[in-house]
């Protein structure tokens, strides 16, 4: 007796099966849409941009967010994607040289910008001063947070030069010093789960050539 | 995330327009908040508007001696303006104490006045919540309310409007810049752009369809000690549970915005001709219609200390 359907569906094929189910489903939903009359359905836009100093010129789905952009379209999988809502830090990047939370921001609004990932501060034998130091100290156990930290730290130590004030400043009106404390205020939004805080300050206080 | 359309926009007036054409459409700027909450799909707008490249990221003295605060500067390039420093610390202060690093260098002033509640139940789509689904009921009232509101909230909601920026605005008197689907111009003071929830907690603002903030007004140097006082339950990157935005000058007499208690930032003037005689009295006129829950009850004593820390500051 024949099989009315194959019950030994591969993983492969129920994913495959999946996706077309959601490709349904998303015709659909522009199909109402286009009857309300609605803009051009532009589902997808073309970007350009420079990542670690390559042009990249990209078509992506709108809803493809830079951290994704950057992992599964560039394979730059050296960004993390720790909670994906922001909470983290450990997907921070610097955009035209400023530290953002890649999971917050859509791949197509960065026409045009600068975008250096951890794969671009540093490598293998030329590891960026900042990997250097995270390296000397201990600055990490898992590693998952880290090239987020790493990031941050690199802006940090810019932001305080370029007399960006934060909490613990005390005086609004003289530039922050680096200290300990400011540089701890200024990492919070970098969560590391395995508590490697201590030995992270350690670093960036070296590459700041301050005293600890 | 649902799928959406997304386009550049090219002038105010094409945004406002654009946004007035699709009920479901969206301004986007920092997307800070916008994009967390389309990834639960508690926002869901089928189209979106960046607003980024319309300009409107300067910070300029106005011809009466005040600053216009474009709508989409950063927080980290508001709170790090030198004149915003000098002569509206408050500012500086309140935005510093909000969000991460990260955050502020994308978060924008107009984004950062219309962003959502963080009530616990409005972030959870399994729970109902008036102000996600108008009529489902306030999972809040009854559940864990130790971050919620205990002023100014209704049978329906209880959520607090999560800004420090705008706390600080507040208690500066700034007046909100907007430009309408017909190109007209509203100058609205930020104590009427927030809504007080009544009975439906989803409209949180005065905003019109299409309507665009196009930037902040602060009105001229008002002088006296800036301070913002945040208690929360980390020493970083938390939202508060008081807040307490002052400008307090040597005669006693001051402005006061509190924060992390209200759906807006609450100021009550007739509590600030009291200030002089302390912090109880004051507070008590800024909590006279509280009525907070077996969670968040403290509140009511941590604003009266806030405050009272404050003004002991203030007196240096």
């Amino acid at each position: 007796m024949p099989t009315p359907f194959n019950l030994e569906l591969s993983r492969r094929e129920l994913l495959v099966s999946s996706a077309a189910t959601v490709a349904l489903a998303g015709a659909a939903g522009g199909a109402r849409a286009a009857d309300r009359g609605e803009e051009s359905l532009n589902r997808s836009t073309e970007v350009s941009f420079e990542v670690n100093g390559e042009a990249k010129r990209l078509d992506l789905d709108n809803r493809t967010t830079l951290l994704d952009a950057l992992r599964e379209h560039l394979h730059l999988t050296g960004t993390k994607k720790g909670c994906d809502h922001g909470q983290c830090g450990a997907c921070t990047v610097l955009v035209d040289g400023r530290r953002i939370n890649s999971c917050l921001t859509l791949a197509v609004m960065h026409e045009g910008d600068k975008i250096t990932t951890i794969e671009g501060l540093g490598q293998p034998g030329s590891l960026h001063p900042m990997q250097a130091a995270f390296v000397k100290y201990d600055g990490f156990q898992c590693g998952y947070c880290t090239p987020g930290q790493i990031c941050s730290s690199v802006a940090v130590l810019e932001e305080i030069r370029a007399d960006i004030p934060s909490h613990v400043t005390q005086d609004l009106n003289t530039p922050a010093a680096i200290t300990s404390a400011e540089i701890r205020e200024r990492m919070s939004g970098n969560i590391c789960r395995c508590g490697a805080y201590s030995n992270i300050l350690d670093a960036i206080t070296e590459v700041a050539g301050v005293p600890a | 995330m649902r799928a959406f359309s997304y386009e550049r926009a090219t002038s105010v007036e094409a945004a406002a327009k654009a946004a007035a054409r699709n009920p479901e459409a969206k301004f986007i700027a920092g997307g800070t908040n916008i994009l967390d909450l389309m990834k639960l799909e508690i926002e869901q707008p089928s189209h979106l508007i960046d607003v980024n490249g319309l300009g409107l990221d300067t910070i300029e003295k106005t011809s009466d001696g005040g600053l216009r605060i474009g709508a989409f500067v950063r927080n980290t390039d508001l709170a790090a303006n030198e004149t915003v420093r000098r002569d509206y610390a408050l500012l500086s202060r309140a935005l510093v104490a909000g969000a991460s690093g990260q955050l502020r260098n994308k978060a924008t002033t107009a984004g950062n006045l219309l962003q959502r509640t963080r009530c616990p139940y409005f972030y959870d789509p399994n729970q109902p919540c008036n102000k996600r689904q108008p009529g489902s009921g306030c999972s809040a009232i009854g559940g864990f309310t130790r971050q919620l509101g205990v002023v100014g909230v209704s049978d329906a909601c209880i959520a607090t409007h999560p800004s420090d920026m705008a706390v600080a605005m507040r208690a500066l008197d700034a007046v909100v810049e907007t430009t309408g689907a017909t190109g007209e111009k509203r100058a609205i003071p930020i104590a009427d752009l927030h809504r007080l929830p009544g009975d439906t907690p989803h409209i949180e603002t005065v905003l019109e369809r299409g309507e665009l903030i196009t930037g902040v007004v602060l009105p001229k140097p008002a002088g006296g000690k800036h301070i913002y006082r945040k208690v929360r339950d980390r020493a970083s990157y938390a939202f508060a549970l008081v807040s307490v935005g002052a400008v307090v000058h040597p005669d006693g007499t001051g402005s006061i915005a509190i924060g992390g208690i209200a759906p807006k930032p609450w100021r009550i003037e007739a509590a600030e001709s009291e200030l002089p005689k302390g912090a109880r009295t004051a507070s008590a006129i800024l909590l006279a219609d509280a009525r907070p829950t077996e969670h968040n009850r403290f509140k009511v004593d941590l604003v009266e200390r806030t405050l009272g820390a404050v003004l002991a500051e203030a007196r240096g």
